[in-house]
């Protein structure tokens, strides 16, 4: 937990990601009540000729550009949900954010004429909830180090024990 | 609404394209997917069209819950007639393909004529463009769907394409999209040639609307915790499709030396684990991948280790290419395997019709009924690796007499070879056999035989009959959505109940093909997986059609009925071995030489096998001769085909 509350992220590990695109679905459906990926918070960009896939969704920055970048302060941080968050109300469509995010994780509903980004479902992102794979997933920001150090740990372990073996071969 | 996407009719020879709305009539009696293609077909072509011809309809489709959150719902359909056999042509794929389309604004397309030169079709919001496709005929399957994406600008476009098999008219060239996904079957890519249409590009972002999200989100959720907590696919989920063949080699199921043997021996090389390991060497720990909305994933990522096409990235293998390119010609080997694996991918050509005619090939080699001399100088035995790597390039590009031959099919190619060739065949109404041996297994013999499309597991195979399910599990299956109160047996060497099995598979496999869900996720490998009650909740969520489970399971009936008449449109005759219900003579008169002790010693008895074809028949509401009754018709609303309402 941060200290204002949930203080939970979305976590991508891209190596475990099928490809699948369930996610984008999921993500569109429950926002908008339509299939379409285009309105989807996340999308998975694939390098199909290598087999690569990667999720990209907003990372909730904590000094986030787009929320900098607006010119009619539309944008804001949730403690609450430890997300950042566009008021539509005030927002005026003008892309700043779009074109100044890093990740491309704000995007342009060029149906709707709308910005959008993710709002983890208000604390239930369906992307993790129908990601068999935990390639998404969502946990406390404190532990993603620590999961990440578990991985790297295990893998070096791994390296270890074979590196001995070959020694001992030789 | 999910129900407002498309159908287009394009003209190649003359550039008109009309765009239709479905009418929910037809929707009601077809749903979509292969249900509305057989429709379309019977409709779109006249009795006797040259497949060939500009005259024959290609008939390309989402199922009805393509591009909704239904799960697995990633299928195209393909359909026409068939340039291999003459008859049904038909194939079914995976990929993110129909999705596309369904986004770009169609569910349906006719496709007639023949253009002028190489063309593409790019289909985008609502809009059809024919395009030059010259620059990428003779390109792979992969290069060309790169080479489209350069052309258009824009990477997230999808395309189905033919490689250089269709160009080249081999009579079983693929429809095939991305790195594998495959319409594999009775040559549509084939058809794709003959048109002169290399591909089908789509990119849309259209909506669609679905009717109840949240409670299809919930349902969704649901059916993908039955999905993943089958032991089945968890086991596809890691091992792929590979298992199968493992698991059914071991157990004496797979053809072996063409049809001499029912069990592949020192097969450790191409094991499911062996597979596995290479995948993890060359991919890393997470190596599976899978279609659109799927969570099975069941193929690998893998790079070709050695051989021709080392370092090649590919995915895969099917259990199918462990058939037709390792057992049926005796070449078990991972180099073999996976450098075939590569080169029909890129080719664009059915793994399972061109290893079984190799492998006949072989046979006929090994008979003297064909020497060096047609072969041109290769050593077409049995075990030899490189045979089996040449030969597919060969048939690919039409290379020599024996290529060019079996290029055109075993009916054809046995008509050639004259002799007693035709006797070694194994196929039915054309199109060979997969690699299993159904010589031990009544029912799956009977799915073989009775099969639309032609020798071929994935139109009514009661897979699960292996299991030896208590009956009344069996009788809880069976009995739903329809009642049956007839005999069911856990016995797969029995031929009691067989027939009302594999006509109950022919339409959960119908059924699952207008919905475009995917067979993994339905009565085939897994006896718990969703059927027709599932789906009619999945149907109304998404789709806000309200239909019960019975009336999913008339559109199927309904369906299979509509492909029926168009085989006998096109000749089919009951014991016409080429072109009925009938199996290869060796499935009565050889034993299973190998294998378990249930299986060894095997062989299909022809009397009860009759009895089988005639009790199926009469499930169907048909008469002795295999032709619809006509109060079966009248039932059906089928009485006034064609009635031309698309």
């Amino acid at each position: 937990m941060g200290p204002n509350g949930n203080g939970k992220v979305l976590y991508i590990n891209y190596e475990k990601c099928t490809g699948c695109r369930l996610c984008e679905l999921v993500c569109a459906v429950m926002h908008d009540g339509l299939s379409n990926p285009e309105r989807s918070r996340i999308r998975v960009l694939k390098w199909e000729a290598e087999g690569l896939y990667i999720p990209m969704s907003c990372q909730q920055c904590e000094d986030a550009p787009c929320m900098n970048v607006c010119p009619v302060k539309a944008i804001y941080r949730d403690e609450a949900l430890s997300r950042v968050m566009v008021d539509y109300d005030k927002c005026i469509g003008c892309r700043s954010c779009v074109a100044v995010c890093p990740f491309g994780a704000m995007s342009f509903n060029a149906i709707d004429r709308k910005v959008l980004k993710c709002d983890v479902c208000d604390g239930e992102p369906q992307c993790v909830r129908f990601c068999e794979e935990k390639a998404v997933d969502y946990v406390n920001a404190s532990d993603v180090a620590i999961l990440k150090k578990r991985d790297a740990a295990k893998r070096i372990s791994v390296a270890g024990k074979e590196a001995a073996v070959l020694l001992a071969e030789h | 609404m999910p129900l407002d996407r498309k159908i287009a009719y394009i003209d190649l020879t003359t550039g008109d394209i009309q765009t239709k709305a479905i009418p929910l009539e037809v929707r009601k009696k077809f749903l979509g997917g292969r249900g509305l293609d057989a429709y379309l077909l019977y409709n779109h072509t006249k009795k006797g069209v040259d497949p060939l011809s500009p005259d024959n309809a290609l008939m390309v489709s989402g199922g009805i819950l393509t591009a909704t959150c239904a799960s697995a719902t990633s299928r195209t359909h393909v359909m026409a007639k068939s340039p291999l056999t003459g008859l049904l042509g038909s194939a079914n794929m995976g990929g993110f393909f129909s999705p596309e389309l369904a986004w770009a604004g169609f569910h349906h397309l006719v496709i007639k004529g023949k253009a002028k030169h190489p063309v593409y079709l790019y289909i985008h919001n609502g809009k059809i463009e024919i395009r030059d496709a010259r620059a990428v005929w003779g390109q792979s399957v992969t290069e060309s769907q790169w080479a489209i994406r350069e052309e258009l600008g824009d990477q997230e476009v999808k395309s189905m394409v033919c490689g250089p098999a269709g160009e080249n008219l081999v009579r079983y060239a693929n429809v095939m999209t991305g790195i594998k996904n495959s319409g594999g079957r009775t040559g549509m890519g084939c058809v794709m040639g003959s048109k002169n249409l290399k591909a089908i590009a789509a990119r849309g972002t259209m909506d669609i609307k679905i009717a109840h999200p949240m409670e299809a989100l919930d349902y969704n959720k649901r059916f993908i915790d039955q999905i993943v907590s089958a032991k089945v696919n968890q086991t596809q989920g890691t091992l792929g499709t590979p298992f199968i063949w493992g698991a059914t080699n071991s157990w004496g199921g797979i053809r072996c030396r063409n049809f001499q043997y029912n069990q592949c021996e020192y097969a450790d090389d191409i094991e499911p684990e062996r597979i596995d390991e290479i995948a993890e060497e060359t991919m890393g720990p997470y190596h599976m991948t899978g279609c659109f909305g799927c969570q099975v994933h069941c193929r690998a990522q893998f790079k070709v280790p050695d051989g021709p096409y080392a370092g090649c990235y590919d995915e895969g293998p099917e259990y199918t290419s462990q058939g037709a390119f390792c057992g049926e010609t005796d070449t078990p080997r991972a180099t073999t395997l996976l450098n075939a694996n590569y080169m029909v991918d890129q080719f664009g050509i059915d793994n399972l019709e061109v290893g079984s005619l190799i492998s006949w090939a072989m046979e006929l080699y090994e008979l003297g009924i064909l020497t060096q001399k047609e072969t041109d100088g290769l050593d077409l035995r049995f075990g030899n690796d490189e045979a089996v790597l040449e030969m597919i390039e060969r048939i690919c590009y039409r290379k020599g007499w024996l290529a060019d031959t079996l290029a055109d099919g075993g009916v054809a190619a046995a008509e050639k070879i004259g002799k007693n060739s035709f006797d070694y065949l194994i196929q039915v109404k054309g199109m060979q056999n997969l690699h299993s041996d159904e010589r031990a297994t009544p029912a799956l013999a009977l799915n073989i035989a009775t099969a639309s499309r032609g020798s071929d597991h994935l139109r009514s195979r009661p897979a699960i009959d292996l299991y030896h399910l208590p009956e009344e599990v069996l009788r809880k299956i069976y009995s739903s959505p329809v009642p049956y109160d007839g005999p069911l047996s856990s016995e797969h060497t029995a031929y009691e109940g067989k027939p009302w099995q594999v006509y109950w598979h022919e339409n959960c496999y119908m059924g699952v093909d207008c919905l475009g869900i995917c067979k993994y996720h339905t009565t085939f490998l897994g006896a718990t997986l969703p059927n027709f009650e599932d789906w009619s909740r999945v149907l109304y969520y998404n789709t806000g059609l309200e239909m019960s489970a019975k009336e999913i399971w008339d559109v199927s009936v309904r369906s299979n009925m509509m492909e029926r008449l168009f085989l006998l449109r096109e000749g089919l005759t009951r014991e016409d071995l080429k072109k009925g219900d009938m199996l290869n003579h060796r499935y009565f008169d050889e034993p299973c030489r190998r294998g378990a002790p249930d299986v060894v010693g095997r062989m299909i008895d022809r009397e009860k096998f009759r009895k089988m074809i005639d009790e199926f028949y009469e499930h169907k509401g048909l008469d002795e001769n295999g032709v619809p009754k006509p109060e079966t018709l009248k039932a059906l609303g089928l009485d006034k085909e064609p009635s031309h309402l698309l």
